[in-house]
C-alpha cells in the first residue's frame, strides 16, 4: 500500500470517529429541551455531555489539521469552496461550546433559555451540515480546472446533499438519544430510549433513500463493484443499523449506542470507500478532480506525519477511555447541583 | 474593498480576539497548578480555595479560547486557500502535529480537573492541571514554530511550485522558533501575573480575605516579576534576530529612512511614509541602534529606502506598536520591582494596591502590540521572501467574506463581552467558603 492510501484511510477513519464521538453530543444537543422537560433534566443531559464534549471535538480540528498536513490541496479547496456551509458550522460550534460554560455561570431563567437555545441550533445545524457537505463530495463538486469551486451554497442544497444532510442529522440525534438513555435515570431515560425508537424507523427510511439515491446520483459503487469484497462494509452498516433496534426492543441501552456508533463509523466510511482514490471528484470533468495522487503532501511529511499518528493517537484513545471510564454510570439528579457549585 | 483586504481584516480580528484569551490559560493554569501543589503538599486550605476561585475564572476563559481556535483552524483553507496549497507540506503538518500532541490532553484533562473533584484524589486532580499546564503551553510551541516558519523559512525545498519538507528537524529547531516561543510565553505569564495581581489588589483593597488574597497577590508577583526581567533581556536578543532575518521589519520597527552606520534610535517620532522621512523626531540617541542590533555602533543598520516600495512594511503601525511594547516592558520591570519591596506589607500599601489594580489591562496592550511588530512587519509577505500575502488570497467572493467578518464582529463582540462580564463577576464575588477538596465528600 502506498503511503497516500495509508493516509486516505486514516483521513476517513479520522471523520468517522469524529462523527461517532461528537455525534452524540450534537445529537442529545439538538434535542436538549424536546427530552429535557425541568431545569433538573436539561442539566442532566448537560452533564452527561459536559466531561467529554470538547475532547471529541478535538478529533475534528485532528481531522482538519490532517487534511491540511497530508491533502493541503484538498484542504485549500474543500474550505474555501465550501466557505459559507462551514463557517456556518463553525459558528455553531462557537455558540454550542460556550453554552457549556455560560449556561450556568448566570441564575437567570431567561440567560439560561438563551444558552440552550444556542446548544440547541449549534448542536443541529452542524450534524446537518456535515451531512450535506459530505453528500456534495461523495456526488462531485463544480471545480474547474484550477481547483476553484463554480457554485454557492445553494448548488450544495440539492436533493442529493439534502437528503445527505437528513441521514446525518438523524443518524446522530439517534445516537444523542441513546447516549441519554443509558447515562440518565429516571422518565427522562425512557422518554430517551423511546424518541431514539421513533427516529430510527425514520432513519431507517432516509438511510435508505441515501443509498438507492447514491446509486444514481454518485460513482460511490464503481470500487463496491470493481471489488465485491468490500461489499462487507455497507452490510455492516445494515447490520448495525437493524441490531440496533433489536437491542433497543430489548432494553439493552449500551448494546444500542455501540451499534449505532458502528452505523456511523462504517456509513462514513462506506463512502470513503467509495470516494477512493478520488478526495473532491469535480462534477465539470473527472479529469479535474482532486485525487489522494495529485493533491498529497511529500512522502517525508507523509511519514513524520505518520509517525506522530500511530505513536499518540493510541495514547490520545488511551486516555480518553480512562475518562469515559472515569465518568461511567448515570448522572442521577442528586449529582447535579455538587461538583458546579465549586 | 476585496476579499483580500477582508479577509486580511478577518484574520487579524480572530487571531488577536483568540489572543486575548490564550495568554491566560497560558499563564494561569500553571499559578493553579502551583496553588493546588501547595495545598497538597502542605495542607493549607486557603490554597485550595484560591485554586477554586482562580479556576472558575479559568474556565470561562478557557472555553472562549477553545471556540475561537476553532475558527482559526479553518481559516487557513477557508481564507488563504493559495497559501494553504503552497506551504500545507511544512505549515500543515505543524498544525495536526499542534492537534495530535496538545489539545487533546488539554481539554480531556481540564474537563477532568472541573468535573472530577469527587473521583480522583488529591494528588490526580493536582497532576490534571498540570497536565492541562503542560498542554496549552506545547501547544503554543506548535502554533509558535509555525508561526516563525512564516517569519523566516528554512528546512523546505521548492519542488512542483510549492514549499515542500526538507528537513524537519531544522524547522523544529530554528533559534527564532524558540526565541518566539519564550518571548510569548514570557508575555504571557507576565499577564497572568497581573490579573492574578490586580484581582487580588482589588480584594484586598476592600480588605477582604486578606490572608488568601496576598497569598494569590504573591505568586502573582513572583511570576510576573521573574518573567519581566526575563522578557527584557529576551526581548533585546529577539530584536538583534529580527535584524538578521528581517531587516526590513527592524527598519520599520525604528522608522530609519536612511541606511547608516551608527544607526540612532528614537525614543519618538511621526513617520512620514509619503515622504520617507520623519515628521517629528524626538529623543535620538545616536549609535544606539547599531549596538542593539549588531552590537557594535558602527555597524551600519539598512535603511528603509534602500527597500523597494513593495517590499517595506506599514512603518506607522510597526513602529508605534513596537514602542508600546518596548515601553510597557520597562514599566512592568518597574512595577513589579516595587511590588517586590512591598511584598511583606501589601495591605498597608493601598497607593501600590491601586496602581496595580488599574495596570490590569496593560500586558493585554503589549502582547497585542508584540503581535502587530511581529505580523504587519512581515507584511507584504505572508511567508518571508517566499510569498507574498495578496498571492495568498483564496479565490472567493466579496460578499461572502463581507458577510463573514460583519457576523465575526458581532458575534465575538458579544462573546467578548459576555465573557468579560462573567469573570468581573466571579473575580468580585471572591472565594467560596471553605469547599471540599479532591476525594473529599462535599460538605
Ligand atoms: C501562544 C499561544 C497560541 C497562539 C499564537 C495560538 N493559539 Fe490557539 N490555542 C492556544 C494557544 C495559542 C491555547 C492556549 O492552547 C488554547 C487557548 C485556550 C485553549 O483552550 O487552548 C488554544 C486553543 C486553540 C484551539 C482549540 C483547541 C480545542 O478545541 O481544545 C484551536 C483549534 C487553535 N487554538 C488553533 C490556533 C491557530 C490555528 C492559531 C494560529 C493562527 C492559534 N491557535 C494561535
Ligand atoms: C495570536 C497571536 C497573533 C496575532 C495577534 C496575529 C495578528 C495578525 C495580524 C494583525 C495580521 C495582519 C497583518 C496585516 O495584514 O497587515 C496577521 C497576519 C497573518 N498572520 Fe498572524 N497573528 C498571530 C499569530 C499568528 C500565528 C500563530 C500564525 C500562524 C501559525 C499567524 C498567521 C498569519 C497569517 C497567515 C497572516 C496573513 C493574513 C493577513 O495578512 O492578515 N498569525 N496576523
Ligand atoms: C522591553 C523589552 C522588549 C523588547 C526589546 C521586545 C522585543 C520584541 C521584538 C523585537 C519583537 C518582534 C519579533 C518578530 O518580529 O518576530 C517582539 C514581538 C513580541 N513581543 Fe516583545 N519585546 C519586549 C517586551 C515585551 C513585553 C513586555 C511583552 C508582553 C507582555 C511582549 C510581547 C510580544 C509579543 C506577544 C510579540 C510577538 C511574538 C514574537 O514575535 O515573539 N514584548 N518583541
Amino acid at each position: 500500500m502506498d503511503l497516500p492510501t495509508i493516509w486516505f484511510i486514516l483521513w476517513g477513519v479520522l471523520w468517522a470517529v469524529y462523527f461517532m464521538l461528537d455525534g452524540f453530543d450534537l445529537g442529545a444537543g439538538s434535542l436538549l429541551s424536546v427530552l429535557g422537560k425541568s431545569e433538573a433534566e436539561r442539566r442532566m443531559i448537560y452533564r452527561t455531555m459536559e466531561p467529554l464534549w470538547d475532547g471529541n471535538e478535538v478529533w475534528l480540528v485532528t481531522a482538519g489539521g490532517v487534511t491540511f498536513a497530508a491533502f493541503p490541496t484538498t484542504y485549500a479547496v474543500m474550505f474555501s469552496g465550501l466557505y459559507s456551509a462551514l463557517m456556518f458550522i463553525l459558528f455553531a460550534l462557537i455558540l454550542r461550546g460556550v453554552s457549556f460554560a455560560f449556561r450556568g455561570a448566570v441564575d437567570d431563567r431567561r440567560w439560561r433559555g438563551l444558552w440552550d437555545f444556542c446548544l440547541m441550533g449549534g448542536s443541529f445545524l452542524p450534524a446537518l451540515l456535515f451531512g450535506v457537505a459530505f453528500a456534495n463530495i461523495f456526488k462531485g463538486l463544480p471545480l474547474d480546472e484550477h481547483g476553484v469551486y463554480q457554485g454557492s451554497l445553494f448548488t450544495l442544497l440539492n436533493p442529493y446533499g439534502l437528503s445527505g444532510g437528513l441521514m446525518f442529522l438523524l443518524l446522530f440525534l439517534v445516537h444523542g438519544a441513546l447516549w441519554l438513555a443509558v447515562k440518565t435515570t429516571g422518565s427522562l431515560r425512557e422518554r430517551a430510549l423511546e424518541m431514539a425508537k421513533r427516529l430510527w424507523a425514520v432513519l431507517l427510511v432516509a438511510a435508505v433513500i441515501f443509498l438507492l439515491a447514491s446509486r444514481r446520483v454518485t460513482n460511490l459503487y464503481d470500487n463496491y463493484l470493481a471489488h465485491p469484497i468490500l461489499f462487507a462494509i455497507p452490510l455492516i452498516t445494515v447490520a448495525a443499523l437493524i441490531a440496533m433496534r433489536v437491542w433497543m426492543a430489548k432494553g439493552e441501552g449500551w448494546q444500542a449506542w455501540f451499534a449505532s456508533a458502528t452505523t456511523i463509523v462504517s456509513a462514513t466510511l462506506f463512502g470513503v470507500v467509495g470516494l477512493y482514490p478520488n478526495l473532491l471528484p469535480s462534477s465539470l470533468d473527472p479529469a479535474w478532480s482532486l485525487t489522494i495522487y495529485n493533491s498529497a503532501s511529500s512522502p517525508l511529511t507523509l511519514k513524520i506525519m505518520l509517525g506522530v499518528a500511530l505513536t499518540f493517537v493510541p495514547l490520545v484513545i488511551a486516555y480518553q477511555t480512562w475518562v469515559h471510564f472515569l465518568f461511567k454510570g448515570r448522572v442521577k439528579e442528586a449529582d447535579l447541583g455538587y461538583e458546579e457549585s465549586y | 474593498m476585496d476579499a483580500l483586504m477582508l479577509s486580511r481584516l478577518q484574520f487579524a480580528a480572530a487571531t488577536f480576539f483568540h489572543f486575548l484569551f490564550v495568554p491566560l490559560t497560558l499563564g494561569l493554569s500553571i499559578l493553579i497548578a502551583i496553588m493546588e501543589t501547595l495545598y497538597v503538599r502542605r495542607g493549607d486550605e486557603e490554597y485550595l480555595r484560591l485554586a477554586k476561585f482562580w479556576g472558575r475564572i479559568f474556565l470561562i476563559n478557557f472555553a472562549v479560547g477553545v471556540v475561537t481556535g476553532l475558527t482559526l483552524e479553518f481559516q487557513f483553507g477557508t481564507n488563504w486557500a493559495r497559501y494553504s496549497k503552497y506551504v500545507g507540506d511544512v505549515f500543515g503538518s505543524l498544525l495536526a502535529i499542534e492537534a495530535t500532541l496538545a489539545f487533546f490532553l488539554e481539554s480531556t484533562f481540564l474537563a477532568v480537573w472541573a468535573l472530577g473533584w469527587r473521583r480522583l484524589s488529591a494528588k490526580q486532580h493536582a497532576a490534571c492541571i498540570w497536565l492541562v499546564a503542560l498542554a496549552s503551553n506545547l501547544s503554543a510551541l506548535w502554533i509558535l514554530i509555525a508561526n516563525a516558519w512564516m517569519q523566516h523559512p528554512v528546512g523546505y525545498v521548492l519542488r512542483e511550485g510549492r514549499a515542500e519538507m526538507g528537513d524537519f528537524l531544522a524547522i523544529v529547531s530554528q533559534p527564532f522558533a524558540w526565541q518566539i516561543f519564550f518571548h510569548t510565553i514570557s508575555g504571557a505569564y507576565i499577564l497572568a501575573g497581573f490579573v492574578v495581581m490586580g484581582v487580588s489588589a482589588w480584594h484586598l483593597l476592600r480588605r477582604q480575605h486578606l490572608s488568601l488574597f496576598s497569598k494569590s497577590f504573591r505568586l502573582g508577583l513572583a511570576l510576573a516579576l521573574i518573567f519581566s526581567l526575563a522578557e527584557v533581556v529576551q526581548g533585546h536578543i529577539h530584536g538583534a534576530e529580527v535584524a538578521k532575518i528581517q531587516p526590513a521589519k527592524l527598519a520599520a520597527m525604528e522608522s530609519l529612512w536612511e541606511t547608516q552606520a551608527n544607526a540612532p534610535q528614537t525614543l519618538f517620532a511621526i513617520p512620514d511614509e509619503k515622504n520617507e522621512r520623519n515628521r517629528v523626531e524626538i529623543g535620538r540617541i545616536p549609535g544606539a541602534l547599531s549596538m542593539l542590533a549588531y552590537h557594535s555602533p558602527k555597524a551600519v543598520v539598512k535603511g528603509l529606502k534602500d527597500f523597494a516600495k513593495e517590499d517595506r512594511p506599514p512603518v506607522t503601525l510597526t513602529f508605534v506598536a513596537f514602542r508600546v511594547m518596548v515601553g510597557l516592558g520597562f514599566l512592568f520591570v518597574g512595577l513589579t520591582l516595587w511590588g517586590w519591596w512591598k511584598r511583606k506589607k501589601l495591605v498597608e500599601s493601598p497607593g501600590y494596591l491601586k496602581v496595580m489594580l488599574y495596570a490590569l489591562p496593560l500586558p493585554y496592550i503589549a502582547l497585542q502590540a508584540g503581535w502587530v511588530v511581529t505580523e504587519v512587519g512581515r507584511q507584504p509577505w505572508i511567508v518571508y521572501g517566499l510569498m507574498r500575502t495578496r498571492e495568498a488570497v483564496s479565490p472567493i467572493a466579496v460578499s461572502q467574506v463581507a458577510l463573514s467578518l460583519t457576523a465575526f464582529v458581532v458575534v465575538y463582540g458579544l462573546l467578548g463581552l459576555g465573557a468579560f462580564y462573567l469573570m468581573v463577576q466571579y473575580a468580585k464575588k471572591g472565594p467560596a467558603a471553605a469547599p471540599a477538596g479532591a476525594g473529599e465528600e462535599a460538605g
